[in-house]
């Protein structure tokens, strides 16, 4: 009955995807095409990191980079719009459905987008880098990356309390994120304070993964445990939230 | 008959401001109860309470038997609700929110099929299924709204400001649907801003003012207590007064004492003549 439940809560995303899921790939390819070429092509072309071209090394970085943004906005910024904007959140509240699958729905609806956006934009990125590997462990990673950013946006979407807040949150969380998590360079590059710093990002930890998978490297399992306990604290953190809102 | 809601010293405050306070209140099955109220007077946050949206600081509401703070799970399928603010999803078409709905409420495949394309047909929006909600007018948005409000067949029915916003023909026609789903056996609990349609509508009306509920009974019961004929006067530089009486006798009476008014109106007085009286506002703002 949970998954039944948590299906019905994603099965009307999918209906709206299904209509305009082009839109949705063009607008959601732009940013990781747009780094891959700056960053792949241009400032990157001819350096080499231990070993791998900087294309190769850059390319799980920005899948992992688009997986945290496509299921952080598909499943917060929706939430967040569905919650304060059209209130429609609320029907599902009243609706004879557990919380957990409740939540388990709405971070689904993340998931989908971000697998989505990340394996189209995988698709485009092994024609110009074809060596990358793709097996279990790195989707396995990707489904992983997924479900964590699409619980911290659906724990983001129900603590904010305006669209603003969401943006901060943005900002603050994700902007930094974004650049600092072992995306563009190696973790090995900076100096060590900071390199603590980083390993405190989940993304970093996405990034390690997807990268060593990516590479056919040795797997880092403790960034695959360690982005396993985001994902508990964010499912716990969300489901405190959601507690707090209805009887 | 039994009672569907039963609710008993119903209390919410918020950072110490009680917005209900001490509320209690029985609305019977099949009845169509008005619940009506200056706006911040504590309707919507009743509602919310009664709905499993809101927890309560104190006191308890049953609905159908089961309370809802210790079983909202089985109090979700007992109602249906319509709110005052649109809150379809608007990616969806009409007939997709049906679904959702109904998938929600655990309705079969077949059954699913069935009652959205007879509940389409009930508010007439069968030609305007597969329409888009942003596609549609505001009344058709609500008629799809009272028509998601019954996909799972509840025994009652929240009707929070139905009709606001709306043109006045279109109010008449959800008006009609209304009644037509009372007649059919639904419990309808209806709040609303507009004291003619609580008129038109209701049996029976609570007034709620502070939190509190300072008046309950038949439209009529309450226009008695007031008196049966009310008399406008308006006065040179002193707005308009009403007084208030039992027949039309007492109220000529008045009028012949009072030969410096201006104009004098004697008419029957009405519900808004009670909830003005009662709550010392017009139903959309303070006139103090």
């Amino acid at each position: 009955m949970i998954a039944q439940d948590a299906y019905n809560i994603l099965w009307a995303d999918l209906a709206a995807l299904k209509r305009r899921w082009l839109r949705y790939l063009t607008t959601t390819l732009i940013s990781p095409l747009l780094y891959l070429v700056a960053f792949g092509w241009g400032l990157g072309r001819g350096i080499n990191l231990n070993g791998t071209s900087y294309l190769e090394f850059v390319v799980p970085g920005i899948i992992a980079l688009t997986a945290m943004t496509t299921s952080f906005n598909g499943a917060g910024t929706r939430l967040n719009v569905d919650r304060l904007y059209f209130k429609s959140f609320d029907e599902c509240l009243m609706a004879p459905i557990k919380l957990h699958s409740l939540l388990l729905g709405k971070a689904l609806i993340g998931v989908v987008r971000g697998v989505f956006s990340s394996v189209a934009f995988l698709v485009l990125a092994m024609l110009i880098a074809p060596t990358i590997h793709v097996g279990p462990m790195f989707l396995l990673g990707l489904f992983l990356t997924c479900l964590t950013f699409s619980f911290l946006g659906v724990l983001a979407a129900l603590l904010a309390k305006s669209h603003e807040d969401m943006g901060t949150f943005s900002s603050i969380i994700l902007l930094p994120m974004t650049f600092l998590g072992g995306t563009f360079f190696s973790l090995s590059q900076v100096p060590v304070g900071l390199k603590y710093a980083l390993y405190l990002l989940p993304l970093t930890h996405a990034s390690l993964w997807l990268r060593a998978a990516a590479l056919n490297q040795s797997l880092p399992w403790m960034s695959f445990l360690v982005l396993l306990v985001f994902f508990v604290a964010f499912i716990g953190g969300s489901m405190i939230a959601v507690r707090k809102m209805s009887i | 008959m039994s009672k569907i809601i039963k609710i008993s010293g119903l209390n919410k405050d918020y950072s110490g401001k009680k917005v209900v306070d001490g509320l209690d209140l029985e609305v019977e099955k099949g009845e169509l109860f008005g619940f009506l109220g200056p706006n911040g007077a504590g309707k919507t946050t009743t509602i919310r309470i009664l709905t499993t949206l809101t927890k309560p600081s104190s006191g308890q509401v049953l609905i159908n038997g089961i309370d809802v703070a210790k079983d909202p799970a089985n109090v979700k399928s007992e109602f249906g609700i319509v709110q005052q603010h649109l809150s379809l999803n608007r990616d969806l078409t009409i007939a997709e929110n049906l679904e959702l709905h109904a998938r929600l409420h655990h309705l079969s495949q077949k059954d699913r099929k069935e009652r959205i394309a007879e509940l389409l047909d009930y508010v007439e929006l069968s030609d305007h299924a597969d329409y888009l909600i942003d596609d549609v007018s505001g009344g058709m948005k609500r008629r799809a709204m009272i028509a998601r409000a019954l996909i799972h067949r509840p025994k009652l029915l929240f009707l929070d400001e139905p009709t606001v916003g709306l043109d006045a023909q279109t109010r008449r026609r959800v008006w009609d649907l209304i009644r037509k789903m009372n007649c059919d056996g639904a419990t309808v609990f209806l709040t609303t801003h507009y004291i003619e349609e609580a008129e038109a509508l209701c049996r029976r009306v609570g007034i709620i003012h502070h939190g509190k509920l300072i008046a309950l009974g038949t439209p009529i019961d309450l226009r008695q207590k007031l008196g049966m004929i009310a008399v406008e006067m308006q006065t040179n530089g002193n707005g308009t007064k009403y007084e208030y009486f039992p027949d039309r006798a007492k109220a000529a009476e008045f009028i012949q004492g009072q030969p410096g008014a201006e104009k004098v109106v004697m008419r029957e007085s009405n519900l808004e003549d009670v909830f003005i009286e009662l709550t010392g506002q017009k139903v959309l703002g303070d006139l103090r």
